[in-house]
């Protein structure tokens, strides 16, 4: 059996609140954080990026793992804002990290689902035992246009997970993707904002493949939505996992452990993965977690897992989720735009 | 070991000079220098001149060669020293030896910097290879920072205020006013500097010597050859080192090398602490006067402050500093101002100074490079001492 | 145009810029950062992993910082003693006024500065005020 042996997440200290960027474009703040369920946002620090939340999630799953940090035989960060278009992210991770340099590394890029699709290689490479232990992680520090709607919710984070045999936090007990080509969300080679399309990323484009995703790992599993304690949808807001949630049968309160958007937003390929450490900072053993992660461009990796004896002892061995959560301090718009690089000279 | 003595001293004014350029600078100090000596050209025998960053600066390197060229000095033996801003004593330090050894007779020691026609923030980084470029430049520390580091760590150590600090510059910008060739020669209020903006905390603006081109020179010489020229006696020159990192150092609230250097100085030269007459010391940031004062045992450890703060420092105290105005408002030409201070010295031991200390007989010039790694001390005096 | 355009030098600086690798002396000494040879007793060194945990013994705050850390002023810098013995200078992630004399600090990976926006981007250990 596979699974979770370490687990960490990191979210950047800085926030925006979302009536503070209605504020400066004259939009009615109070009807998007009712509409969109974002009260406000993480903001990296001039000196964060994709690879430095990288690492400090990842710290943070090692110290779970409890392992040497030498026998993780793969690393993989998928981002959608990796620093460098060619020259990983997980080339300067492992060496921060003490891995390597016999380690197999690439970057992942698939929108919001980079890292599940990295969670999954891991699953791989060590079922098929050419690695012991994999690590997997999603991060992002991104970008919305301003005056756009995605800039309340484009936000900074990410969770990193140590997959392995042994020692399992959680077990992954399967897993089920659904791609398509959806042209709901993207960014051309060379653009610094990404485009959408507006009401087209809802049905055609999120529900479609999350919902399909979660009904194909149900039947691969022969499970209902019943046989889970906790989901975890991923979340370019508060509103969507919620109706996802309905759609599927699953009541709100089984998805609340997750919804950590409404407070540090939606770190892209940090989303449904930070989620899914929040939930496992306050689950208990025995629980089983459905998660289902979303790329646009577009497509959904489905998880069945299993909490274990292990996570009570485990969760207290690094900084939970819900410490990044709170460890906040507000920046004003201008502040932000600096920060963000929004003012360009 | 020959005896040695300074008989001449020039130098360009001292500020933002767009018009003059690194050999212009170099030639005119030169020259002025030779002029006051009264000595043709010929007589010189070998030019030694301190530099930091002519290569950063200037893209010019070998400057040696070509200040010589300038002053139609070739082809004597011409050679640049280095030591951050203890460039220029380094320069006087090897002329000295070069005549007590015997080997020359007159001797040129010059310094020189240009330094305005980078931007500040390039001019900052260049700086900054005073210090440690791997760990300290590297991690993002600049001067101010790296003097703020001490500053802080001496006044949470002996209480010193940032009044005491801030008066080191107010008493040499009073100073700074008499003289012609400074950079800035006009008074600062107590005030002014303490409300002049945060560049490190807690040293602001005006705790900070400005950016500046310029020049000096001295022409320095064997007894058989001063003693018909009223000179002014090298008592003592003495140079020590100590690690380029700040946080290397075994204490971060003394100038080690300065004190050790000071302490072999007095004892070459014969004569106590109390006998300096006059003194110049390194006020890149007002907190190293503080540190110097302290260094050269003017006063004890941790009353540095006070000692300044009590205006023993000023013209008419009991150990006058920077009678000219110090780095602060004279101006720091980096590699120049080792020299320039020697030549402060000079011109007071002979009566000739802008800012005159009455029957001023002995004086000490203390030149610091980098945070500490260097610290070089010339003592110079009326009376030559027979051993 | 970038401050700087060589690559190697801060390549070679990696494992004590990432990892807090110093050195250590058959005499006990340990250093950081990592030095060839051991200023005391003048023999050849061998690698030695800081912690990274330390209190600070002085701190400045840049306002006026040097080029190509222009965008991240005003920033603390420290003088921090590893709780190893070594002291070493090293940038403070908190916010500046959050800084005092005597607090202990964590170690955390941050970028340092690029060479320019088309240029190779430079990590390193900073330090995080301990809660």
């Amino acid at each position: 059996m596979i699974g979770i042996t370490g687990y960490g997440a990191y979210i950047p200290r800085f926030r925006i609140k979302a009536e503070e960027i209605a504020r400066v474009w004259n939009q009615d703040g109070e009807a998007f954080k009712r509409g969109m369920k974002i009260n406000e946002k993480a903001v990296p620090a001039a000196d964060e990026d994709t690879v430095t939340i990288s690492v400090a999630a990842a710290k943070n799953a090692i110290a779970r793992a409890g392992i040497d940090p030498q026998q993780i035989g793969a690393l993989f960060i998928g981002s959608e804002s990796h620093p460098y278009a060619v020259k990983p992210s997980g080339t300067m991770a492992v060496d921060a990290l003490g891995i390597g340099p016999e380690v197999m590394v690439a970057d992942f890029e698939f929108a919001c689902k980079a890292g599940t699709a990295a969670m999954q290689c891991c699953m791989g490479l060590v079922q098929s035992g050419m690695i012991k232990y994999g690590m997997a992680i999603g991060a992002d520090t991104a970008q919305g246009q301003p005056g756009d709607a995605l800039e309340y919710s484009a936000a900074a984070g990410g969770a990193a997970f140590v997959i392995g045999r042994d020692n399992l936090i959680a077990k992954i007990l399967d897993t089920f993707s659904f791609t398509s080509d959806t042209p709901d969300f993207w960014r051309r080679e060379g653009e610094k904002y990404p485009r959408h399309g507006a009401r087209f990323t809802g049905e055609p484009a999120y529900f479609k493949h999350v919902i399909e995703a979660t009904k194909g790992l149900l039947k691969k599993t022969g499970t209902t939505v019943n046989d889970y304690d906790k989901v975890v949808f991923h979340m370019p807001n508060g509103k969507f996992p919620r109706e996802a949630a309905k759609k599927l049968g699953v009541p709100e309160e089984k998805i609340r452990d997750s919804l950590v958007v409404e407070n540090v937003g939606n770190s892209y390929s940090g989303s449904s993965i930070v989620g899914l450490t929040n939930v496992l900072d306050k689950a208990t053993p025995g629980e089983k977690i459905l998660m289902t992660s979303f790329g646009s461009g577009a497509g959904s990796d489905s998880f069945a897992l299993e909490v274990t004896d292990r996570i009570i002892k485990a969760r207290d061995l690094a900084k939970k989720t819900e410490y990044y959560i709170n460890n906040k301090t507000y920046v004003d718009y201008g502040t932000y735009a600096r920060l963000r690089k929004k003012l360009t000279v | 070991m020959k005896n040695v003595a300074v008989i001449g001293f020039g130098q360009t004014k001292f500020g933002e000079l767009w018009d003059r350029s690194l050999r212009d600078l170099a030639a005119e100090a030169g020259m002025l220098a030779l002029k006051d000596s009264g000595l043709e050209p010929e007589k010189i025998d070998a030019f030694y001149i301190g530099n930091m960053a002519a290569g950063r600066f200037a893209g010019q390197e070998h400057i040696s060669a070509l200040a010589a060229d300038h002053m139609g000095l070739n082809p004597i033996p011409a050679t640049r020293t280095e030591a951050a801003c203890a460039s220029g004593a380094t320069a006087f330090r090897q002329a000295v030896l070069a005549v007590a050894s015997g080997r020359h007779d007159v001797v040129m020691a010059s310094g020189v910097e240009k330094m305005t026609d980078l931007k500040t923030s390039e001019v900052t980084t260049a700086l900054m290879g005073a210090a440690d470029q791997e760990w300290e430049a590297g991690i993002g520390l600049t001067f101010p920072g790296l003097y703020a580091l001490m500053a802080r760590a001496h006044m949470a150590k002996y209480g010193t205020t940032l009044e005491q600090i801030s008066t080191v510059s107010v008493i040499n910008h009073r100073h700074g006013a008499k003289n012609k060739k400074a950079q800035y020669p006009y008074e600062i209020t107590l005030e002014q500097a303490m409300k002049s903006q945060l560049v490190a905390d807690p040293l602001r603006l005006l705790d900070c010597s400005p950016i500046t081109d310029g020049a000096a020179s001295v022409i320095v010489a064997s007894e058989e050859i001063a003693k018909k020229l009223n000179p002014v006696w090298v008592l003592s020159v003495q140079q020590a080192s100590d690690t380029v990192a700040l946080h290397d150092r075994k204490s971060l609230t003394e100038l080690a090398a300065a004190k050790i250097a000071a302490k072999k100085a007095y004892e070459e030269a014969g004569l106590p602490a109390t006998k300096m007459d006059v003194t110049e010391v390194h006020d890149c940031f007002s907190i190293n006067e503080i540190l110097s004062v302290e260094a050269l045992g003017y006063c004890p450890d941790g009353k540095g402050g006070k000692f300044v703060q009590d205006g023993k420092v000023a013209v008419g105290g009991e150990r006058p500093v920077n009678t000219t105005g110090g780095l602060k408002a004279g101006g720091h030409p980096v590699g120049a101002t080792g020299i320039r201070q020697i030549g402060d010295i000079y011109l007071q031991l002979k009566g000739k100074s802008c800012n005159q200390v009455k029957g001023a007989s002995a004086g000490l010039a203390l030149n610091v490079g980098g945070s500490g790694a260097t610290a070089n001390l010339a003592i110079l005096g009326r009376e030559l001492r027979r051993k | 145009m970038p401050h700087r355009t060589a690559v190697a030098p801060e390549w070679r600086l990696k494992e004590g810029r990432y990892n807090l690798v110093g050195s250590k002396c058959a005499c006990g000494s340990l250093y950081f950062p990592a030095r060839m040879y051991c200023p005391a007793c003048k023999k050849e060194t061998t690698p030695h992993k800081f912690s990274g945990k330390g209190e600070i013994v002085t701190y400045t705050v840049i306002r006026s910082a040097p080029a190509g850390f222009e965008e991240y002023a005003p920033y603390a810098v420290a003088i921090i003693k590893l709780q190893e013995g070594p002291m070493i200078s090293g940038q403070i992630v908190n916010s500046p006024e959050e800084v005092k004399v005597g607090k202990r600090v964590t170690p955390i990976f941050r970028k340092l500065t690029e060479d320019g926006e088309a240029g190779i981007i430079h990590y390193g250990i900073k330090f995080e005020l301990e809660e």
